[in-house]
């Protein structure tokens, strides 16, 4: 993983709560097997209508999206964050992030900022008023910045730590791979096995 | 001070304590695969050089691509049909049972795991699905992941997680007749939105929790994530091992009683406190339905479309506008004239062998009503064995309903199975978003009983309705 530390973009205004998996891509994109190229699959309802923000300029280039609460709920699909990413953008703003959402986007890279409400609500005038105004994201200040515009994000220090470092989570666990082998000896015998009936 | 059953099972999984704002190392005992969320783990695992570390706590199966019709026949579409091929060479190359088309095991994840007995009390259990909540109706801490997990899993067998913090649903009371375990769950993400439950694992309790079956457990825990929980569950008691005794996979002789004896230590304890406490009475309970585009957005079947005027959160506003612009519904409209074209009564949900006997015994003596198209999926192939061998095939058939084989079908747009744009369903499945059971279709989310009876009536019904309706399925004038 890339380590993140700061970006700087034009920022997408989305004024929708709920913005679930099956919206941010449908299931009828995931059926590849490789990890890339899942951008066509990005909002594929949403963007067969000319109106939809990402069909207009200069927002269409954006990388910053600002979104209502409650972003990314339903399916675990990664594919979301997979097609999010692969479209361009490395961070998505809410007051409320689905839980398994957050836990992938901080695999991949993709910043989930969290932001207050009324400052989502002061990004979208801005961003509609001034369309292709550049939005910063300091993950080492944990701020959010745009014009005058200013706002603390919350994440997770650990989370955080992992995305300025790009590190990679299987190494990590597996500097306690001896930790792992005394739990698993220590089990009792009438847990579950797939493989013995 | 005592600790909740999420608790114990959690803190009986710590492999390793995390440090400060490091997360804990937790063990998991049991991590279901399927064909969608796990080829670019594999990749990983083969990019990496690693093995798949406990192939004996991992099992695999087909179920969402698959078709439910002319299962003897390669699959036609070819992109489902590679996923499918890939997770059999994964699993042939690194050794993971798998139960695959054709396999009498074969079925939904969700479906399939409880009922060779690999999910028990205590456990934690993992799947690269958002529905693996189901499992905690056997009290075991189970939860979705994304595919960069499903990978860690499978390298290490132990996932790096903050505790969830816990919430108390407690149902009183009793449900009445005519009303079911889909009707608690959805009046519970009514009453606290698709977000209430969010960084929470729900512990349903309460008197009409424990008078509930194991199947009709798992439907309320299923949907624990569409009110925003990662987990959902409820303490073992000997409904639940009545259920796993002389299961496939179940401890046996002095192993159960072991197990057993361990299980009964998984309550909460009665000092223990939780971080929230949510209410409900089951004997006001009356059959739901859902009206808009997230699960949230349902109301009993007595009540109207909702009017978004009267709404007074801005953002719940706008969001009740686009459903029912989508939905195509006009406020005010009673729910119960709502016109479906399509009954969809399976999924990991609703596709258990109770669900299809409760919609069997409902139909029984009706017909699908003209223009309506019933398609009944169950859940797993030995769930279609058992409903075979009760008749129960023949009374869809004889009213007119399709049979089909074990998958996930129409509760996504992923294989055959798909509304049109413009179609309505009732659907007994779990999510009733935009596009969700196929492109510009529309989804109404209720209990095998509504579902039968709207199959019936072709408008949103309960069995009760059915009284004023002769057999011919011509409908009543009520």
């Amino acid at each position: 993983m890339e380590p993140f530390t700061k970006h700087t973009g034009v920022g997408v205004p989305l004024r929708r709560s709920n913005v679930d998996t099956d919206q941010i891509i449908p299931a009828v994109y995931l059926k590849r097997v490789s990890k890339t190229g899942f951008e066509d699959g990005l909002f594929a309802a949403w963007r067969q209508d000319e109106q939809f923000i990402l069909n207009q300029d200069p927002y269409r280039a954006g990388s910053v999206l600002v979104a209502g609460p409650d972003f990314g709920t339903g399916s675990s699909r990664e594919h979301a964050v997979w097609a999010l990413a692969d479209y361009g953008f490395r961070v998505v703003i809410s007051a409320r992030f689905a839980d398994i959402f957050r836990g992938n986007a901080g695999k991949q890279g993709l910043l989930a900022a969290q932001c207050e409400q009324h400052d989502v609500e002061q990004l979208w005038k801005l961003l509609e008023a001034e369309p292709g105004t550049e939005v910063t994201v300091d993950l080492r200040e944990r701020l959010v910045t745009a014009k005058e515009f200013t706002a603390p994000f919350g994440i997770d220090d650990y989370t955080r730590w992992r995305l300025l470092e790009g590190l990679d989570d299987i190494a990590l666990t597996l500097r306690h791979a001896e930790a792992i082998d005394s739990f698993e000896a220590s089990r009792p015998v009438w847990k579950p096995s797939t493989t013995l009936a | 001070m005592g600790h909740t059953l999420a608790e114990k099972v959690w803190n009986s999984h710590v492999v390793r304590r995390g440090d400060g704002d490091e997360p804990d190392l937790l063990y998991i005992d049991l991590h279901l695969v399927h064909e969608v969320t796990s080829p670019q783990a594999f990749d990983g695992l083969r990019q990496a050089g690693r093995p798949v570390r406990r192939v004996d706590l991992t099992v695999a199966t087909e179920d969402h691509n698959v078709p439910t019709i002319d299962t003897e026949l390669p699959i036609a579409d070819p992109v489902s049909r590679t996923q499918v091929e890939t997770l059999r060479r994964n699993c042939a190359e690194f050794g993971v049972p798998l139960y695959q088309m054709g396999h009498d095991e074969q079925g939904i994840v969700h479906v399939i795991g409880p009922q060779l007995g690999l999910t028990q009390p205590g456990t934690t259990v993992v799947c690269g699905d958002s529905h693996t909540s189901t499992h905690g109706a056997f009290g075991a801490m189970a939860f979705g992941i994304g595919t960069s997990e499903v990978e860690h899993v499978l390298a290490t067998q132990t996932l790096p997680l903050k505790p969830f913090k816990t919430m108390a649903i407690n149902v009183a009371g009793s449900l009445r007749a005519g009303v079911t375990a889909k009707d608690i769950i959805l009046a519970v993400i009514a009453k606290i939105g698709t977000g209430g439950g969010q960084g929470y694992v729900l512990e349903y309790r309460g008197s009409a929790i424990e008078e509930l079956s194991m199947e009709a457990r798992m439907t309320v825990c299923n949907m624990s994530i569409e009110a925003g929980a990662r987990a959902g569950l409820i303490a073992p008691d000997e409904t639940t091992f009545a259920y796993l005794k002389g299961r496939k996979h179940a401890p046996r002789g002095a192993d159960w009683d072991a197990a057993v004896e361990a299980w009964r230590q998984l309550r909460t304890d009665d000092d223990a406190v939780f971080d929230a406490e949510v209410d409900l009475d089951a004997d006001d309970l009356t059959p739901y339905v859902t009206w808009g585009t997230n699960p949230g957005q349902g109301l009993p079947l007595s009540e109207k479309v909702p009017d978004p005027e009267r709404i007074a959160d801005e953002n719940e506003r706008a969001a009740a506008e686009k459903a029912l612009s989508y939905m195509d519904l006009k406020p005010g409209t009673p729910l119960r004239e709502i016109q479906v074209d399509t009954v969809f009564l399976g999924s990991c949900t609703n596709g258990r062998i109770e669900d299809l006997r409760a919609a069997a015994d409902v139909l029984r003596g009706h017909k699908v009503a003209t223009g309506v198209r019933m398609l009944v999926v169950p859940g797993s192939m030995r769930v279609r064995e058992a409903a075979e061998s009760e008749g129960l095939h023949e009374v869809f058939l004889s009213a007119g309903a399709e049979w089909r084989s074990a998958g996930c079908s129409m509760c996504l747009g992923m294989n055959p199975d798909q509304l049109k744009p413009g179609e309505r369903s009732a659907s007994t499945s779990n999510r009733n978003f935009e596009g969700r059971q196929g492109k510009g279709g529309r989804t109404h989310l209720v209990s095998p009983l509504v579902a039968a009876a709207t199959a019936v009536r072709g408008t949103l019904s309960s069995p009760e309705d059915l009284l004023a309706v002769s057999s011919t399925g011509t409908a009543g004038t009520d």
